[in-house]
């Protein structure tokens, strides 16, 4: 065998021990093929909002009072609610709304509930402990109601929904990230790095925070579910988003339940609609926690 | 035990009253002051009078956190009030918000029970089946059922339940049906009472199964892997008897903690399914309070909703101390 092939020969291992992305993607879906569905569900959500102005037919917020109740067809999809607007477009667009509040919530929630956990469990001490007396108060308060309050005091709005679904998940995030936290400051490493004279911001955002992610970025996929699912609540209540911005909620609270027999499309897509997406980041999630982190599997 | 209790006891206090102190300051938060909003909530003109008239009746006159005696302070005054179970008057009816309460309390508490019971009906069987067939395509069935019933919204779960109603007995009858919507005692008349209340208890213990059932199957599925599981096979009983005998009664601890925890956020669940089946009960309330910028109101509701939250996690405990005496002594 000459010099030639033998490079040949490793060049050609190499390559087949390098599995190509395809081939990832589609190991991942052999192993978490619930997790692989959800992860579509996301796509496709992201493709909706993103293309909504190309994919949607219709305004979402033009009344057309011509076209009131029809059922679905193929001029209207998803048929048009007492407004006469179409269904289809509201729910397209709608996906804006959802993914914009849910992102934003969730990224700001746990953001803030990385950096307090984080430095709860590096600083120890009374800050630590006041800190966690704190978040067993904001904790003491369940979701909706924690919301139901901020929006009590603050008012309706797009804005003011998303305050109202970040705060409570600050609390809810600093918990998990403080116990991954508490466990990493106990490995030397971190003890190498304050003898060599590094600054605790240093220690913190450069040897922590990366090894608390694998928690952090789980709690940011289950959080834009909860926040989606809060959004939609809030809006259906007529505290969230307001008329006539399209989002799923609202369009459930409109005259869904008072059409629910003549015209049940009204009621039945845009639910449709939440729970698809709910369910989309709930699997999605579950399979990043498996595949990022074993131990956080639920006990 | 007996020290646990009181340790867990004391150990509520700081939380309920900071908890106290995160509802009164977030009220203060209300930009302008809670009268103002409320009068000009009436119409273009807020009469000054009428707001000093408001300011002088809630108190919003005397000083923040301190005054002597301490209780005149506004501050003093709430925590006062709780001692003294006076919660204050509610500011759109003018009731005491106690009398609002206890008005609809009874038919809050009997959904939620009957929430759970669904919850527990539905979260056992299925999470048991679930363990026992794990990865095969009924588990698999399982968990989609039950992801799902946290991904559906229960208020749209509670549209759908009505309209389905409504579409069978059409079908059925020829006239459609509908869940009473005036409240019956179940003491007078319990076909009624069921009859009205049963919908949103499945609507609403759906959703609370979800987070059960997969408990029931996580901890049923470590449970058999235990050795006392193998030699009870090994001694040839049946595997019906070993999964009901032998490994669901001890993976019952952490499935019964979920379901106390899980009864304080059902609390939450309810204020979403009365307004869509259209009940009078305590969530309701809370939403109406917070529409009409009834503060006080939304303040005390806030506040109950978290004794009870608090109250659970205390139960939950003991209760677990009470199984498993290495709590106790930690």
């Amino acid at each position: 065998m000459s010099m030639s092939e033998i490079q040949r020969d490793l060049s050609a291992e190499k390559i087949a021990k390098r599995p190509s992305r395809i081939a990832v993607v589609l190991d991942y879906v052999r192993r978490y093929p619930l997790g692989a569905a959800g992860a579509m569900v996301v796509l496709a959500m992201l493709f909706m909002a993103v293309f909504a102005d190309v994919i949607a037919p219709y305004d979402p917020e033009e009344n057309s009072f011509e076209h009131m109740f029809s059922p679905p067809s193929l001029k209207f999809l998803l048929g048009t609610d007492d407004f006469g607007r179409d269904i289809f477009s509201r729910i397209i667009f709608g996906s804006r709304t959802a993914l914009f509040v849910g992102f934003v919530a969730a990224s700001v929630g746990a953001t803030a509930g990385l950096v307090l956990g984080v430095a709860s469990a590096y600083f120890g001490g009374w800050f630590d402990l006041v800190l966690q007396r704190v978040m067993d108060v904001f904790m003491a308060f369940p979701l909706i109601i924690m919301a139901l309050a901020v929006v009590a005091v603050l008012g309706t709005g797009i804005d003011k929904v998303i305050i109202a679904i970040t705060i409570p998940f600050i609390p809810m995030c600093a918990r998990v990230v403080r116990s991954s936290a508490l466990a990493i400051r106990e490995i030397p490493y971190v003890d190498a790095a304050r003898a060599c004279g590094f600054s605790h911001a240093r220690i913190i955002l450069r040897h922590m925070v990366p090894n608390v992610m694998a928690p952090y970025l789980i709690m940011i996929t289950a959080f834009v579910g909860q926040a989606i699912l809060l959004e939609a609540v809030l809006s259906y209540l007529g505290l969230g988003v307001q008329e006539p911005t399209a989002a799923w909620g609202l369009m459930l609270k409109s005259g869904a339940e008072e059409y629910a027999e003549s015209a049940p499309w009204i009621a039945i897509f845009p639910g449709v609609a939440i729970s698809l997406a709910v369910f989309g980041f709930n699997l999605f999630g579950d399979a990043l926690r498996d595949a990022l982190d074993p131990k956080l599997r639920m006990q | 035990m007996f020290r646990y209790i009181i340790k867990r006891l004391l150990l509520m206090i700081p939380t309920l009253f900071g908890a106290a102190v995160l509802v009164f300051v977030l009220m203060r938060m209300v930009p302008g002051d809670v009268c103002e909003v409320r009068m000009a909530g009436f119409g273009a003109f807020a009469d000054q009078e009428a707001i000093d008239i408001c300011r002088e009746n809630l108190g919003l006159n005397n000083p923040l956190l301190w005054a002597w005696p301490w209780w005149d302070s506004q501050f003093g005054q709430v925590m006062w009030g709780y001692l003294t179970l006076d919660l204050g008057e509610s500011m759109w009816t003018g009731k005491p918000i106690t009398h609002e309460i206890g008005l609809r309390f009874q038919l809050s508490l009997q959904v939620a029970f009957m929430a759970t019971a669904v919850a527990i009906l539905i979260a056992i069987p299925l999470g048991t089946i679930s363990a026992v067939k794990q990865d095969t395509w009924i588990d698999y069935c399982v968990r989609t059922f039950s992801i799902a019933g946290i991904a559906m919204p229960s208020f749209w779960l509670g549209i759908m339940i009505i309209l389905g109603l409504l579409i069978t007995t059409q079908a059925w009858s020829g006239t459609p049906w509908m869940p009473p919507i005036v409240y019956v005692s179940p003491f007078e008349d319990l076909a009624g009472n069921l009859s009205q209340l049963i919908w949103p208890a499945v609507a609403t213990g759906y959703r609370y199964s979800a987070v059960a059932t997969r408990m029931t199957r996580s901890a049923l599925l470590e449970v058999l892997g235990e050795d006392y599981v193998r030699t009870a096979r090994a001694k040839g009983l049946l595997e019906r008897v070993i999964i009901s005998r032998h490994a669901l009664k001890n993976a019952m601890l952490p499935v019964i903690t979920i379901f106390g925890i899980e009864f304080a956020f059902l609390i939450g669940g309810l204020v979403v399914t009365e307004q869509v089946f259209n009940l009078n009960g305590l969530g309701k309330l809370f939403v109406e309070s917070v529409l009409t910028n009834d503060f006080t109101l939304t303040q005390q509701l806030v506040m109950l909703v978290v004794v009870i939250f608090v109250f659970m996690n205390f139960v939950v405990d003991i209760f677990y101390a009470w199984l498993d005496p290495r709590i106790r002594y930690a």
